[in-house]
């Protein structure tokens, strides 16, 4: 995307954003308080770690700064970690691309007739209900136990929220407007591109977010059974438990929780970006 | 039973032409302003013969009805909440089967407007009102104008991108209109139209429907209203229905000609009419 479009999608979102929302200005409290609450977690932490625990049961929670220095500031573990998070994050955005796709053409195929609904419906559940470590050795024997295995993982994780929401978001078209595409005899496909999927857009949205945000957990956890190929922050985390290297480890659950803080962050962001469009005058 | 459409001749839609144009004995003798006795000359739009409804659940809907509506008729259907106003149009829309009965639709082009606007909140006032002729496949050359023209027409002129959120109520229900009449249709079916409007907008919007149907920019109208004084303002025919199951008791005819202005409603006939049909109403719910 060129510099100039990107800056307009900027532009796009802080105006929407003000146009949205008709809340009153954010008031001294709204800013504070969740500095105040980071601030008690911090000091609860420290608090554990230096004063509960001995010296020897350290390890069991080290302290901030020890995790930062050690994690973050040592050269060789900070690329070390680089390296993996980059691993997962590629597992996650490819486990999240192929969620989204599918999930979309699973629901779109169920809002079109009822029969596909009541057939699939209840694999989309137990695919939900199921527990995926129980799948996990399978998946394994299946298709090895290198990246597309993880890839798998991811999506068989994250999958249902995209399907379920944007399933409901299709359903949730205005009766008469239906009535209204049906009166004037308006073909289906027009009728689901013109009025089910931008109806759907903000559950669908809230769908894609979810499904972000279980897409980098999918990553991890994936990562952590299949341990071929380059190491993920999944078999990091195995390894720095087995070595007792706390510090190291609590750096790799830190940057996992980033990872899915930023993927799910920027779904919010997307999603205000398109459907709060609508809610103000149109932007030329 | 079955909801028998045939395309009806295009020419009587046309914008100014005068109603007699179903009349296959040649070019009417110029413009008509007053509507008078249409019944006598024009062609029947929608036919009822012995309809009944009946829910699935088994509620009786609709009494065997019989009723027919010419073009150049605004056949106003008022009743109280719950008596079948809102089927009769969904028959003759046929977005609703007959369970027994037949209703006759003898043009295709009939529209609907609901008591919500139904807007799609991603469009502009523009794009709102090109929506249903744009997917029913009328050629963007052809619709682009036709929705700019009927855009001015009810005074949306200078709307045309803003979105539905940021339109008044009275401004929404413009936009349905709006987007029904790109359509010209012939037979325009309105679900209490104004239903959620306050009433001062209420009864500036009724004017200008009223207008709009002067203007020849809909053939024929079927109103549903709460509303006597709206019903008898607007239309040609007023029907009284029963509750449920809905029948038609009464039937008036309104006499007033066109225009219509607004000071209508104070004067001595249109009360003693609209006191008339209130009666009417009322020995209808009670009996």
């Amino acid at each position: 995307m060129s510099v100039r479009g990107a800056r307009r999608l900027m532009a796009l979102a802080r105006g929407s954003r003000a146009l949205r929302t008709g809340r009153p200005r954010a008031t001294w409290r709204d800013r504070t308080a969740p500095l105040v609450l980071f601030a008690v977690i911090i000091g609860v932490w420290y608090f554990v770690s230096l004063v509960v625990l001995d010296r020897d049961r350290r390890f069991l929670l080290p302290s901030p700064d020890s995790v930062v220095r050690v994690a973050f500031l040592d050269g060789h573990n900070l690329s070390q970690l680089l390296r993996a998070l980059w691993l997962s994050t590629s597992v996650a955005l490819i486990g999240l691309g192929v969620s989204i796709v599918l999930g979309m053409a699973v629901a779109i195929a169920m809002s079109q007739a009822r029969w596909i609904e009541k057939s699939v419906y209840p694999y989309a559940v137990i695919l939900q209900t199921i527990p995926t470590l129980a799948m996990v050795p399978l998946i394994g024997f299946w298709f090895g136990y290198g990246f597309l295995s993880r890839v798998i993982v991811c999506v068989l994780i994250a999958l249902f929220p995209v399907i379920s929401s944007t399933l409901f978001g299709l359903q949730s078209v205005n009766q008469d407007m239906l009535d209204l595409f049906r009166l004037h005899r308006i073909p289906r496909w027009r009728r689901l591109v013109s009025l089910q999927l931008p109806a759907a857009m903000p559950a669908t949205f809230a769908g894609f977010q979810v499904c972000a945000g279980l897409s980098v957990v999918g990553a991890v956890v994936g990562d952590f059974f299949f341990k071929q190929g380059k190491p993920g922050i999944g078999v990091l985390i195995d390894l720095y438990r087995a070595r007792l290297l706390s510090q190291q480890l609590f750096g790799a659950v830190i940057l996992a929780s980033l990872l899915g803080v930023v993927v799910f962050t920027f779904f919010g962001w997307l999603s205000r970006l398109v459907t709060g469009r609508w809610y103000g005058a149109e932007t030329p | 039973m079955r909801h028998r459409i045939a395309t009806y001749s295009d020419e009587s839609s046309e914008a100014g032409s005068p109603r007699a144009g179903g009349d296959a004995s040649g070019p009417a003798d110029g413009p008509a302003p007053e509507l008078v006795a249409p019944e006598l000359v024009a062609p029947e739009l929608v036919t009822f013969t012995g309809v009944e409804k009946r829910f699935p659940d088994g509620t009786q809907a609709l009494a065997p009805i019989d009723l027919n509506v010419r073009d150049g008729e605004f056949v106003s259907i008022v009743g109280a909440s719950g008596c079948g106003k809102s089927t009769l149009l969904r028959l003759a829309s046929g977005l609703t089967e007959a369970t027994a009965g037949t209703v006759s639709a003898l043009t295709g082009r009939i529209s609907y407007v609901f008591q919500d606007p139904t807007l799609l909140p991603w469009r502009s006032v523009r794009r709102n009102v090109e929506t249903l002729a744009e997917l029913t496949g009328v050629p963007r050359a052809e619709y682009r104008p036709r929705a700019a023209e009927v855009i001015e027409l009810v005074g949306l002129g200078g709307f045309e991108r803003h979105r539905p959120r940021s339109l008044s109520g009275g401004m929404r229900m413009r936009v349905s209109l709006a987007r029904s009449l790109v359509l010209s249709p012939d037979l325009f079916l309105l679900d209490e139209p104004f239903g959620a409007l306050d009433e001062i907008s209420r009864e500036r919007l009724g004017g200008e429907l009223l207008r709009l149907f002067e203007l020849r920019r809909f053939g024929a109208a079927m109103f549903v209203t709460h509303s006597v004084a709206e019903a008898v303002f607007l239309s040609t025919r007023v029907l009284v229905m029963s509750p449920r199951p809905g029948r038609v008791v009464a039937e008036f005819t309104v006499p007033f000609g066109f225009p219509r202005p607004a000071e209508m409603r104070f004067r001595e006939d249109f009360t003693r009419l609209t006191a008339a049909v209130s009666r009417r109403l009322r020995d209808g719910e009670a009996g």
